[in-house]
């Protein structure tokens, strides 16, 4: 039972650190959100920066240790995160990372590194969501391509994406989770209609993407044909364990600056908010210190954390919904002003409960795979 | 870093576990719940010579000299175990009262909230206990008086206490499972069940971020870790024990089942460390002080 630090781990945080001060009063600022092109060079050229000053990789092959370090270093010199380059870097990448070809690693690999290529996800489907495997997307083959024809939904930065991480089915005939293939798909392919979707927050964060007849070369496809469900668990459990590391860095930052907000309006002299944020207080700072378990448990075990992922995501993302909640208490009927801090903020908390797994679903998760319970109905 | 145990820790944890098991084992805590206010001296003393009470004193004074993060793991095995007796008082007595550290004498004292655990029973009450009232218990195996003057809390005895909690809150939610796993109802398993799993779910949620919690503020013993650590493992406590409870049914509404005992001690224990408000308004405070 230790929080201490090798001398090599402090020595990465010291010269990150440095970095970061050198770098960072020279970064542009950040473009409007709704200028998605401006986004995607921004974020771009953050990962280019990171790359050539050694970082690019941090989040695949440092030890989960330095990871949480360079997450939690970068959150609170307020460093810009990994936008665009999410999908690439903690879920297509690590996936090709693992189960991809030499051939497949050095084709997609370096591009992502080094911000040069965008990545979005196409899994979910208008009827295939919390049960992901009833996904209908058919690939059929075709030479040496897949043919592919059916639409993706839920898409973030698919209109700014080059590659698409696309699961479809390759085989109707077997069980549902034996059917399924993982490809890369193009994004500039002829037949690929992106439709952006508003969100409730009004921005265009995600989109429908419809997909006829689009032509994929059998090489793009990652792991064996049909076994494209286990190749997905391992990005998924990925997303779970990682993701939010430096959102609970932020999430504190944001409750030190409500409160000092109710202190300057007044709302501080309430005891029951007081309160309220002396609770969330303790709720991130345990979160704080749940991450640091699962970083340890990681580093013992050396696989990624899974299922331990699904207990931190369930307790994060209510805890993320009621910070806002709390914000607006601190705000009053200022929280209806979308031009206050927070209030958007509060409107997006609201899919983190939903996104990359319902609270139900990792429920179930946490029952089954953790506490051993039998298989739910 | 890594907040796990290590292999030494783990083996006092098992230790504890197993002498607990055979001194104070399912038949000792029922025939505790028959005899209300009897503690067991014999008992005690070899908690003392297991070096439950001595553990953070140094090598030279007798002591085992280990620190916080062994005694939070033996506390917690106190708290599954539901071992009964002013435990935290006396292991912070120990090296302060003669007796203490060796199991002779059994040290109580006054609490955050005023309250003095087994008064009758105790040897030496450390606090001022002049005026308690007796109150009827409860918690069968807590006999408690409630005294004037109340004192702020020891911030050792705050975070063992929450050992405690998690002791009950682990205990609680692998009982809820064992239940759901065997009894049956409409042909199957109710651990089939979603609106079951995700109650179990819920408990091991908040157990293991309690466990995060207290073990980090068994290794920092900053103040503000420690307050986080108590109202996570209250949480993890209480709700725990409602939800056990509800997950066994009628049964768990029974005096025989030991479900009752668990809730009634992590409802006493609340109290041990001074109000919850005390630690919200100093994890408040703490915001502004620019830390987070």
């Amino acid at each position: 039972m230790d929080l201490a630090h090798t001398p090599q781990e402090e020595e990465f945080r010291a010269r990150l650190r440095r970095w970061l001060a050198e770098v960072l009063p020279a970064l542009p600022s950040k473009p409007p959100p709704d200028d998605w092109p401006a986004r995607r060079a921004y974020d771009l050229g953050w990962q280019r920066r990171l790359h050539d000053a050694g970082y690019a990789d941090v989040h695949w092959d440092a030890s989960p240790t330095t990871r949480l370090i360079f997450l939690e270093e970068t959150e609170r010199a307020g460093a810009p995160y990994v936008g665009a380059g999410f999908v690439g870097l903690l879920h297509a990448g690590p996936t090709i990372a693992a189960e991809g070809t030499a051939a497949q690693r050095a084709r997609w690999l370096p591009p992502i590194l080094r911000g040069e290529e965008v990545w979005c996800q196409g899994f979910s489907e208008p009827d295939a969501g919390s049960d992901l495997a009833a996904l209908r997307t058919r690939a059929r083959r075709d030479g040496d391509d897949y043919v592919v024809s059916g639409s993706k939904i839920w898409t973030s930065h698919a209109e700014v994406a080059d590659w698409c991480e696309l699961l479809v089915r390759t085989d109707p005939d077997a069980p549902r989770h034996r059917g399924i293939s993982w490809l890369a798909m193009p994004m500039d392919a002829p037949g690929i209609t992106v439709r952006p979707l508003r969100t409730l927050a009004g921005s265009a964060e995600f989109a429908e993407v419809f997909l006829d007849e689009v032509r994929v070369p059998v090489a793009n496809r990652v792991g064996e044909e049909n076994d494209g469900w286990r190749v997905t668990m391992v990005t998924l459990s990925f997303e779970r364990g990682t993701a939010f590391v430096g959102e609970v860095v932020a999430c504190r930052r944001v409750l030190g600056e409500l409160a000092a907000r109710a202190r300057e309006n007044g709302r501080w002299d309430d005891a029951a908010l007081r309160r309220r944020l002396g609770r969330l207080n303790a709720e991130f700072r345990a979160l704080w210190r749940l991450t640091q378990w699962n970083v340890g448990e990681a580093g013992s075990t050396g696989g990624v954390p899974g299922a331990a992922g699904s207990l931190f995501k369930l307790r994060y993302s209510h805890a993320r919904q009621e910070l806002y909640d709390t914000a607006a208490d601190v705000l009053g009927p200022e929280s209806l002003d979308l031009d206050r801090p927070w209030v958007l903020d509060r409107l997006s908390s609201l899919s983190y409960t939903i996104a990359a797994g319902t609270s139900q679903i990792q429920h179930n998760i946490v029952a089954e795979r953790l506490l051993g319970l039998p298989k739910g109905r | 870093m890594r907040l796990q145990p290590t292999g030494d820790q783990m083996a006092l944890r098992d230790g504890t576990r197993a002498l607990l098991a055979r001194r104070f084992g399912p038949r000792a805590l029922r025939a505790a719940v028959r005899e209300p206010g009897r503690l067991d001296r014999a008992l005690w003393r070899a908690l003392g010579d297991a070096g439950f009470f001595a553990l953070r004193l140094p090598e030279a004074g007798g002591g085992v000299g280990l620190g916080l993060p062994e005694a939070v793991l033996v506390f917690e095995e106190a708290g599954r175990a539901l071992l009964p007796g002013p435990l935290v008082a006396t292991h912070l007595a120990a090296g302060r009262v003669p007796g203490a550290a060796t199991g002779e004498t059994v040290v109580t004292d006054v609490g955050g909230c005023g309250l003095v655990e087994w008064l009758a029973r105790a040897d030496v009450v450390r606090g001022d206990a002049a005026g308690a009232e007796p109150l009827r218990s409860a918690d069968p195996l807590t006999p408690l008086h409630r005294a004037p003057a109340a004192v702020e809390a020891d911030p050792a005895a705050v975070l063992l206490t929450a050992a405690e909690q998690l002791g009950s809150a682990t205990r609680l939610c692998e009982l809820a499972v064992q239940h759901a796993r065997t009894r049956e109802q409409f042909g199957r398993p109710i651990g089939t069940f979603q609106a079951v799993q995700h109650l179990c779910a819920g408990m091991l949620v908040r157990t293991q971020t309690a466990r995060a919690a207290v073990h980090a503020a068994a290794v920092t013993a900053d103040p503000a870790d420690i307050h986080t650590a108590r109202l996570l493992a209250d949480e993890a406590a209480v709700r725990g024990a409602r939800d056990c409870l509800q997950v066994h049914g009628g049964m768990g509404f029974t005096w025989e089942f030991e479900i009752h005992l668990h809730l009634k001690r992590t409802w006493v224990r609340t109290y041990r460390a001074g109000p919850a408000t005390q630690s919200e308004e100093f994890l408040a405070a703490d915001l502004l002080a620019g830390t987070p």
